[in-house]
């Protein structure tokens, strides 16, 4: 209907869905490895290969695992929560284009799913602390909501830059909008903005306030046990996945070769995983290497920082492209 | 019945459902999540009546956004079986006989308006990002609104600045 780009690529649904997923238990043991190698221990090395099977070991110990519901919380919504949290982080991969015909849609709203998806994913988060019936969880996911919405502002602000230079919404006319020049050059400001954005609304360290050991147990995921668990950390490990995704979209050309770089043989696709590996390895390394903050400085470099930078970058982008290429 | 209207249909009988439950429901996270499904619904309508932006925002906006204000208030005040209890004495059977008339009133008016309408078309058109943004900041009526609903807002901002200021103020004197 309404020339929605509709193609055969609904096929791909399915082993994206099921790739993604595969790729999230090997995921979490890579991370675990290049955390052991970078901290100068060995990471779990004993199931297969260097431990490559180490995901499956985990999968199976998961689902054996008693699947325990707190009787004294919300039964039905302690369930569906965990649901929320995997299916809207899964539902942003149907916009990404991995190469120039490789994608599910195209539709000119791409960037709008991505931000409204990852604000559903708020609900999982929250419904889960909250029908725990436990004040580590609930005191957790009274963070992750003002965490979250907080940062969200600022994710979608971000990224008007990069709308303001491509005049699209579409992720696909993005990316072809930046074969000359990646928007990390005149974007770079919101590149950064839009990288701390992520990470804190994936609530990965050194932003996981949301769930900090120390101080909440597992915040809003204390009580959560087995399969259950399992899907709340494949959200947030699908999470980190997109992110890298929309960030080598948006701000380093997507499937496109660097400028300077004249290799014809190496397919576009092959370019994109790259750059979405490295930025994967990049979200790792901030775990390994900075401390976590406390919960107001990470709420005024919000409000104070970050939204004003924000707003002068729209500002400044709306100028220049403004002058460059007249109102 | 074409596919269009079938697909139509779907989302807003569980519009309709969803929002009779937020009003019926007496535990107010279940009633805050049937908003949010209620309000889905709706973009999905959006959606499907061609106004891909509205739909997003309707989401982002709404649905990612103000509701989950609610939910926050709701979660930070713990309510709990008090509540619930002090929500059914509310909603006492006397208490729906207003509420009928109004939409009995609204019932007649819509049931007119189907009898004279034929063929409601549900296929609009395509309206993009574009298109909306130069509805709202281009040569057209609605960039008076747009300002003052920008002046709307600000004035807001800096009243719920100052009420929180003053708190804040009071709360310092009193270590």
């Amino acid at each position: 209907m309404f020339g929605y780009d509709i193609n055969w690529s609904y096929v791909l649904i399915l082993p994206l869905t099921g790739g993604t997923l595969v790729g999230v238990m090997f995921l979490v043991w890579w991370e675990r490895r290049v955390l052991g190698w970078w901290q100068d221990r060995l990471g779990p090395n004993r199931v297969g290969w260097f431990g490559v099977l180490q995901g499956i070991a985990d999968g199976i110990k998961l689902f054996t695992k008693d699947d325990w519901v707190p009787p004294f919380g919300d039964r039905t919504l302690f369930v569906l929560a965990p649901g929320i949290i995997a299916a809207s982080m899964l539902m942003i991969l149907a916009v990404i284009p991995f190469a120039p015909e490789l994608y599910v849609v195209d539709v000119n709203i791409a960037l709008l799913w991505f931000l409204a998806m990852s604000s559903l994913a708020v609900y999982g988060v929250l419904l889960g602390g909250f029908a725990s019936n436990n004040k580590y969880a609930l005191l957790g996911s009274l963070r992750a909501a003002a965490q979250m919405v907080t940062y969200e502002v600022f994710m979608g602000l971000s990224i008007m830059g990069v709308v303001i230079h491509a005049g699209t919404f579409s992720l696909v006319e993005i990316v072809d909008a930046q074969k000359d020049l990646w928007y990390i050059v005149p974007q770079f400001l919101g590149f950064v903005i839009f990288f701390i954005a992520g990470l804190a609304e994936s609530h990965r360290l050194p932003f996981d306030l949301p769930e900090a050991e120390h101080e909440l147990t597992a915040g809003f995921h204390t009580e959560y046990s087995g399969m259950k668990f399992a899907f709340v950390m494949c959200g947030e490990y699908v999470a980190m996945i997109a992110t890298s995704c929309l960030i080598t979209l948006l701000f380093f050309g997507g499937w496109h070769a660097p400028v300077f770089l004249d290799f014809d043989f190496v397919p576009p696709i092959a370019w994109f995983g790259i750059k979405v590996v490295f930025f994967i390895h990049v979200f790792i390394l901030l775990r390994a290497a900075i401390p976590r903050p406390r919960y107001d400085q990470l709420m005024s470099l919000g409000w104070k920082i970050l939204l004003p930078l924000t707003l002068v970058n729209i500002l400044a982008t709306g100028l220049i492209v403004g002058l460059t290429r007249g109102f | 019945m074409t596919l269009d209207l079938v697909l139509f249909w779907i989302p807003g009988l569980v519009a309709i459902g969803a929002t009779g439950a937020v009003i019926t429901r007496k535990n107010a996270s279940r009633a805050l999540i049937y908003l949010v499904v209620s309000l889905l619904a709706v973009a999905v309508i959006f959606f499907m009546l061609g106004a891909p932006f509205a739909a997003a925002l309707e989401v982002v906006v709404y649905a990612g956004a103000i509701v989950v204000l609610f939910l926050f208030v709701v979660m930070m005040l713990n309510l709990g079986r008090s509540s619930v209890m002090r929500e059914s004495r509310w909603l006492q059977p006397g208490m729906w006989i207003g509420p009928f008339i109004l939409v009995a009133i609204l019932a007649v008016v819509f049931a007119y308006a189907f009898a004279n309408i034929d063929g409601v078309d549900t296929k609009g058109e395509m309206v993009g990002p574009r298109a909306v943004g130069e509805a709202l900041f281009g040569e057209g009526a609605y960039l008076l609104a747009v300002e003052l609903a920008g002046f709307l807002l600000l004035a807001a901002l800096v009243g719920a600045y100052h009420l929180g200021r003053r708190y804040l103020e009071e709360r310092r004197e009193q270590p």
